[in-house]
């Protein structure tokens, strides 16, 4: 039987695990038809609420050694249009396009009324879900909204509750990076009856200075703001948090659909085994536009078959209980880097990094032009870091080599006596 | 016939422009120099005669650091400019990039330094500062890249060095012996003035030593010598005909491209060259380039044995240029002292002789080339005759020197092609870096 990548995230369909964002490349329905049309599962329609107004410029971006935004940053608010299209807009999609998940970001004004009214016009669209927006790191927290509700467990809890009051389709809550852990406010959502949990959102920040002008970026006349971070360099601190949601006895009950930095299939596979059912994309559409979709899809589909899965929730949440406590970790457990020298091209990263930041377990034979690198197998502490920097692939690999055959963690090693400093 | 201006303006200007264009823009060169991977005790940098720190003036091409870049180039090789032009490097720090070993397309070490240096001239950046006077002063005979290179890195420790050249121009072989879709003769004068910027070294040109000054004489006046005079004669085939016209050397031919002009040098229909070395290619080239309809390069080994690099070679066969490999010069042969035809010889490999390379030797067989001029470039001679009248010691009319650079006489030093016989430009920089710094030691500075 062929693989499928069907996603029923709380009975909302979608043809594959793969929403757009709520962001600029669904704030409304020349966009959000265009992603359709190329295959996105579905969409996060960009936040509705209150009045804004947005400035120009929005966006900066970090490169790394000529790879163009490595990480992006933005200062837009939520949708600047007027509430009565977007509604209409969402309508008229869905209509277009039955089999997609269309949910909507919200972001009302401070009070149940606000939430309320907002949440009625949504249902009356025929939306299939909706997203409380308690995330966003950038203008609205200044009027107590976004971040500001998802940093303060007691508010996010008092909105989600109003929230429940009143709707009557499934309810994602949208997390806030911007705090030391995502759980005191996922829980205090979860308690309050949200049926899901989405993360995280971006992360404030500074991308860079003009070295000319003196001012950070992105540049409004002449003065910058901390702005949202996001794209593949945050994907390990998302991640991270969808851990901690993933774990966590009360949170991980509902089902979250991940974010952060997702731009191949594989950065959706990891998301999805951390305990995603959906994964959001933002910055990768918006550096190569909506056909990325193509190998997001066909790239997990092989992989799907490839190990044998038929549907995703055959991986969801495979790897969560694979992170686990420090002190549980087996101190038995070693490995030593070893050098393929038929592979090896000599350009001695390997050595000068262990030489100079690691253990000094490389040695060096001088040769005219090309020196030749072993490993000192009684130095090498196997913390990966030669192998990491090698630019041919498996030519350091590491290898078993364990320090007793039975598991032994920290707890029982201070518990006998073990001596430290063995190395 | 041998016929001068056989193209018009337009045609010479297509044939002689850059071979090796530079980058066109800063991203062009970023993605190149992002590729590098900043290898460590670089194999690219070992290969480099002057050791120039290659990973490390690639990496501040990324950072924006392109002064810091050229600095870090020049600091080495003085004329880091024209090297990334002339240099052999896929035998040197290209062919040693460690990108060969994965079968990838190596770094463009030469075009990313050409891209910080020229940058470096361009806008005349004073990278170096030359030290207050210290009242030592040093004369050194020829401004080519040995005594160029020896003269900034004394001026830049204050000693006061006059040049003697016996050309009117400086630059040595990089102005009169190479190729000039390689470098133009204003690139040279360029470099040239960009290195004689740092103050301090005085050009005195047209004068030769042996003729206008004499070795005794700069010994008294100067509180050192440095030698830099390089090669300059061809090498006879001695068979007979060499005298008929239309019989030229490769050296004559070349310095004559870059004096007189492109128009104003004379180049045959049926053109023939002698050897297979850098010049030779040079000279094949040049004589298509001018419009000869014909040039056949005859070598008397094989492509495994010839001097020259494959680059070069195919430069010349892309250009038309037949090559007859195991073929040596017999009889030039001529008609009222004109040359009309070369006969060959064929040859076969024999044992290796003793630059480990395997021996030409003679099957009896002859073929006959009809051609109006033959190019002979099988090699520069020592000036045996101006070394034998000093009392340097000698090999063959090689300065004898110990490896920084010095002489049997004590003050004198030299370095280049006057003691290696003829190497490539980068050797010749470093050996006047070497000869500087033994100067330098020896007056106590």
């Amino acid at each position: 039987m062929a693989a499928s990548l069907h996603t029923d995230f709380l009975g909302i369909q979608s043809p594959n695990p793969f929403w757009l964002a709520s962001a600029p490349p669904t704030d409304k329905k020349i966009n959000v038809l265009r992603a359709f049309e190329a295959g996105w599962g579905g969409v996060v329609w960009k936040t509705l609420g209150s009045q804004v107004k947005n400035v120009s410029s929005r966006y900066s971006a970090v490169d790394f050694n000529g790879t163009r935004v490595m990480g992006l940053n933005n200062i837009e608010l939520i949708s600047d249009r007027p509430l009565e299209i977007n509604l209409r807009e969402i309508r008229e999609c869905i209509k277009l396009f039955p089999d997609r998940a269309m949910i909507v970001s919200l972001m009302a004004d401070n009070n149940r009324e606000s939430w309320h009214e907002l949440i009625n016009q949504v249902e009356d669209t025929g939306a299939h879900g909706i997203e409380l927006n308690f995330g966003c790191p950038h203008g609205m927290t200044e009027r107590g909204m976004g971040a500001a509700v998802g940093q303060d467990p007691e508010i996010a809890r008092m909105v989600v509750e109003w929230v429940m009051e009143k709707a009557t389709i499934p309810v994602i809550t949208k997390l806030t990076p911007n705090v030391h852990s995502p759980v005191p406010t996922g829980k205090a959502c979860v308690e309050a009856g949200t049926n899901a949990l989405s993360l995280i959102n971006t992360i404030q920040s500074v991308t860079g200075i003009d070295l000319d002008s003196f001012v950070p970026n992105p540049n409004v006349g002449g003065k910058s703001v901390f702005g949202g971070y996001c794209g593949p360099a945050v994907k390990p601190i998302a991640l991270k948090m969808l851990t901690n949601i993933s774990q966590n006895n009360t949170t991980k009950k509902v089902p979250i659909s991940g974010i952060g930095g997702i731009s191949t299939w594989k950065d959706a596979v990891e998301f999805m085994l951390l305990g995603s059912t959906s994964v959001q994309v933002c910055t990768a559409v918006m550096k190569h536009g909506f056909r990325i979709i193509e190998d997001l899809c066909d790239g997990m589909l092989n992989w799907m078959e490839e190990k044998g899965f038929e549907k995703t929730t055959d991986f969801i949440g495979k790897s969560v209980d694979n992170i686990t406590h420090w002190e549980d970790l087996d101190i038995n457990f070693h490995h030593i880097a070893k050098i393929n020298p038929d592979k090896c091209i000599h350009c001695g990263l390997c050595y000068i990094v262990c030489e100079d930041t690691s253990h000094q377990s490389i040695q060096l034979t001088y040769g005219k032009p090309y020196n030749t690198y072993t490993v000192k197998e009684e130095e090498c502490v196997g913390c990966n870091l030669c192998k990491l920097v090698c630019p041919v692939n498996d030519c350091i690999t590491m290898e078993e080599n364990r320090v007793a055959p039975e598991y032994l963690n920290w707890k029982d090693f201070q518990r006998l006596g073990l001596p430290l400093n063995d190395h | 016939m041998l016929e001068k201006k056989r193209l018009n303006t337009a045609e010479y200007d297509a044939n002689f422009s850059d071979i090796h264009p530079p980058f066109e823009t800063r991203d062009a060169a970023l993605v190149e120099a992002n590729r590098c991977l900043f290898c460590y005790d670089a194999p690219c940098t070992k290969s480099c005669p002057t050791g120039i720190n290659v990973p490390k003036f690639i990496k501040q091409i990324t950072t924006d650091n392109l002064k810091g870049s050229a600095h870090t180039i020049l600091s080495s090789n003085i004329m880091g400019a024209g090297c990334s032009k002339v240099c052999p490097v896929e035998k040197l720090c290209e062919g040693a990039c460690v990108f060969n070993l994965m079968e990838e397309a190596p770094i463009p070490i030469a075009k990313l330094q050409r891209y910080s240096t020229e940058k470096a001239l361009e806008q005349n950046w004073q990278l170096f500062q030359r030290k207050p006077s210290n009242g030592k002063r040093v004369a050194v005979i020829g401004a080519g890249p040995a005594g160029l290179s020896c003269a900034h890195s004394l001026a830049r420790e204050g000693v006061s060095v006059t040049i003697y050249e016996k050309e009117e121009k400086g630059g040595g072989l990089m102005t009169y012996g190479i190729a000039a879709y390689k470098v133009t003769p204003q690139f040279c004068e360029d470099e040239v003035n960009y290195i004689l910027s740092i103050g301090g070294i005085k050009v005195k040109y047209g004068q030769a030593l042996g003729k206008q000054i004499q070795l005794s004489d700069l010994q008294q006046q100067y509180d050192a010598v440095y030698l830099a005079f390089g090669v300059g004669l061809a090498r006879s085939l001695s068979i007979p005909g060499e005298e008929l016209s239309g019989v030229t050397d490769a050296i004559g031919f070349i310095y004559d491209i870059r004096t007189k002009g492109f128009s104003a040098v004379s180049v045959g229909d049926k053109v023939v060259v002698i050897g297979m070395g850098m010049t030779a290619i040079d000279a094949a080239t040049q004589a298509k380039r001018l419009g000869a309809k014909e040039v056949t390069m005859v070598y008397r080994r094989t492509e495994t044995e010839m001097p020259c690099t494959k680059a070069e070679l195919d430069i010349a066969k892309l250009d038309g240029c037949e090559i007859i490999w195991l073929a040596a010069p017999k009889t030039l042969i001529g008609k009222d002292g004109q040359l009309t035809a070369i006969e060959c010889e064929r040859m076969e490999l024999g044992a290796p002789d003793s630059s480990g390379r395997r021996s030409p030797v003679v099957t009896g067989e002859t073929f006959v080339l009809e051609t109006d001029m033959v190019i002979k470039a099988a090699g520069q001679m020592p000036y045996t005759d101006l070394v034998s009248k000093t009392s340097l010691q000698h090999k063959n009319g090689c300065v004898t020197t110990d490896a920084n650079g010095v002489t049997n006489l004590t003050g004198v030093f030299a370095g280049g092609d006057c003691v290696n016989g003829g190497k490539e430009v980068v050797d010749a920089v470093q050996a006047g870096k070497d000869g500087a710094k033994a100067i330098l030691s020896y007056l106590n500075l």
